[in-house]
């Protein structure tokens, strides 16, 4: 297909919104994974290190999936939410409820724990070698957009992404469940007092958390088309970064403190230099901690999950 | 209906009840009044299963209520209007009051007792869809009693729900306790306002440090000398 080529300043706004397009993917995967973190935060004020690593198991399942039950994309990435669901209920109950009343640096070091666990359990089980994301599973396309470039790949990340937050902002708003979640997370104790189980109640959270976050590894395996057993690291720290941007906590804030990073990161390697890439979300965070802790969303009043 | 019988409550260290009973009889209004940190949130929050008792029993209706978990205690019958309110800031008078009826199955009886509250607070049904944050004292207050009625209970415990509310606020919750006790839903009551509280009240206890140093009828402790002194200002 050939593509049309544009001078001047209108190459110039094209090359922008292509960048713009390219972050929004990115953008999608750190929201989806940033809501995790904030969720967790939100109902048992714990950051769940080992997070960014449940999102590596999700990428995972949804590689064994394909390559060796032979399932498309989307049953792969339904697939790795519904183990890393189970994943992220196990952790809960075996890691961190037990120390639910002690100090919370205590529950930081197991978190720690559990991310070192998660990352070389699965180098002794698999190998720490890359794997290759079946290209059968997801033949590149593209197509030209008035001049934008778009992939089949940035259409179907952006579109699940969509999808899973809406279905996310349904179950928070509307079901019981998710406002037994807000109670809790409200006041656990008057939460009690309604009759809410808090272990329940929180077990729903990690659940929702990491087949979030295991969405996200499908998709991360979609777009750099590679995995490994450490490849949670990174994303997971910009992820986190975005869930402390748009206010730790605070569950919109965790998307859009996600688009934010995911666009700022394509920016800065679009026009400065990949080399920075990495080094952008630490600024952010630096930046945010010196001006505005509670993040862009944060006000002592703000709703938490 | 309920019976508390010789409950010992640490707080670590700290020994807040002292081989406290009481008991409450269906129908009626018990008061349980104390001054500050006498330990009567402590008996309710025992009662609401919120605090294990380290010795000694509570007894509702024959069940031994230390041993249900305390999610499972308002299903039995029992809410709470807890000090300070606890309303769910973030979340709309609506939602506060579904949070009320969490365990219920019965949508259609919900969905009713809803209208009879908004019926009983026409305040909360005017802003039944603002963040229950934005309300005012009073209307938290009713809030949190209408809330609690919405688990349809048998006993209610409430908590000092005049404190902090202006003298004409503080008869319209004492006009509400008494009209929801003669529709058959017995109470607790739990005050500082003695006056008030022995007012409205069938039978009374008075709490000191952890243990019932008094009881009565309100008539009996309204004309003790102690009472008159301590908790009527003279
Ligand atoms: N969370 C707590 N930790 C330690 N001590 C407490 C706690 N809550 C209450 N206490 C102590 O227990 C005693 C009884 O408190 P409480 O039941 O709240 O009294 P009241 O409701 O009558 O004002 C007080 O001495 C108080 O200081
Ligand atoms: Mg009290």
């Amino acid at each position: 297909m050939p593509f049309t080529v544009y001078k001047g300043e209108v190459a110039i706004m094209l090359e922008f919104l292509q960048q713009l397009v390219n972050g929004l993917s990115l953008g999608a995967i750190y929201a989806l994974i940033a809501l995790g973190y904030t969720m967790v935060y939100g109902i048992i004020m714990l950051i769940n290190f080992a997070h960014g690593d449940i999102m590596m198991v999700g990428a995972f399942v949804g590689f064994y999936s394909i390559t060796l039950l032979g399932t498309n994309i989307v049953m792969a990435m339904i697939f790795a939410m519904i183990a890393c669901a189970v994943l992220g209920v196990l952790i809960e109950k075996i890691a961190y409820r037990p120390l639910r009343k002690s100090t919370r640096i205590a529950a930081l070091i197991t978190a720690i724990g559990m991310s070192l666990f998660l990352e070389y359990m699965t180098i002794f089980l698999i190998g720490p070698q890359q794997k290759v994301f079946p290209h059968s599973a997801f033949p590149h396309k593209e197509y030209d957009l008035m001049g934008l470039l778009i992939t089949n790949k940035d259409i179907f990340i952006i579109i699940s992404a969509v999808v899973l937050m809406l279905i996310l902002q349904y179950i928070i708003k509307m079901t019981k469940t998710g406002k037994a979640m807000r109670a809790v997370s409200v006041d656990r104790e008057a939460a009690v007092l309604m009759g809410i189980s808090v272990d329940k109640t929180i077990s729903i959270t990690f659940a929702i958390g990491s087949a979030l976050a295991a969405a996200a590894g499908v998709m991360v395996g979609v777009y750099y088309n590679t995995i490994n057993p450490l490849m949670g690291i990174i994303p997971g720290l910009k992820a986190f970064v975005a869930a402390v941007l748009g206010g730790i906590g605070i569950i919109p804030g965790a998307m859009v403190g996600g688009f934010v990073m995911g666009i700022l990161e394509t920016f800065v390697s679009g026009y400065g230099s990949s080399l920075y890439r990495d080094a952008v979300a630490f600024g952010v965070l630096v930046l945010i901690l010196l001006i505005k802790p509670t993040g862009l969303f944060g006000k002592d009043t703000g709703e938490k999950v | 209906m309920l019976q508390v019988k010789e409950i010992d409550v640490y707080y670590g260290a700290i020994h807040a009840l002292k081989k406290l009973s009481l008991e409450v009889e269906q129908g009626k209004i018990v008061t349980l009044i104390g001054a500050n940190g006498a330990g009567k949130t402590t008996t309710l929050k025992t009662i609401s299963g919120l605090l294990r008792p380290a010795s000694g029993t509570i007894t509702y209706k024959g069940v031994d209520l230390t041993r249900v978990p305390p999610e499972k205690i308002v299903g039995m019958g029992i809410s709470q209007v807890p000090e300070g309110r606890r309303v769910f800031a973030p979340m709309t008078v609506q939602e506060n009051l579904e949070m009320g009826a969490y365990l219920r199955k019965d949508k259609k009886e919900v969905q009713r007792d809803m209208e009879l509250v908004f019926e009983r607070f026409p305040r909360l049904k005017e802003r039944r869809k603002q963040l229950a944050g934005t309300l005012s004292g009073g209307e938290q207050q009713m809030l949190a009693i209408g809330r609690a009625l919405m688990a349809r209970p048998e006993l209610m415990l409430m908590d000092e729900p005049s404190m902090g509310l202006a003298p004409l606020l503080v008869r319209e919750i004492f006009e509400i306790i008494k009209d929801i006790n003669s529709r058959g839903t017995t109470i607790l009551l739990v005050e500082q306002n003695a006056h008030m509280a022995l007012s409205i009240a069938h039978k009374a206890y008075v709490v000191e440090t952890g243990s019932i140093v008094l009881e009565g009828t309100p008539e009996q402790l309204m004309n003790s000398e102690e009472v008159k002194k301590a908790y009527l200002g003279g």
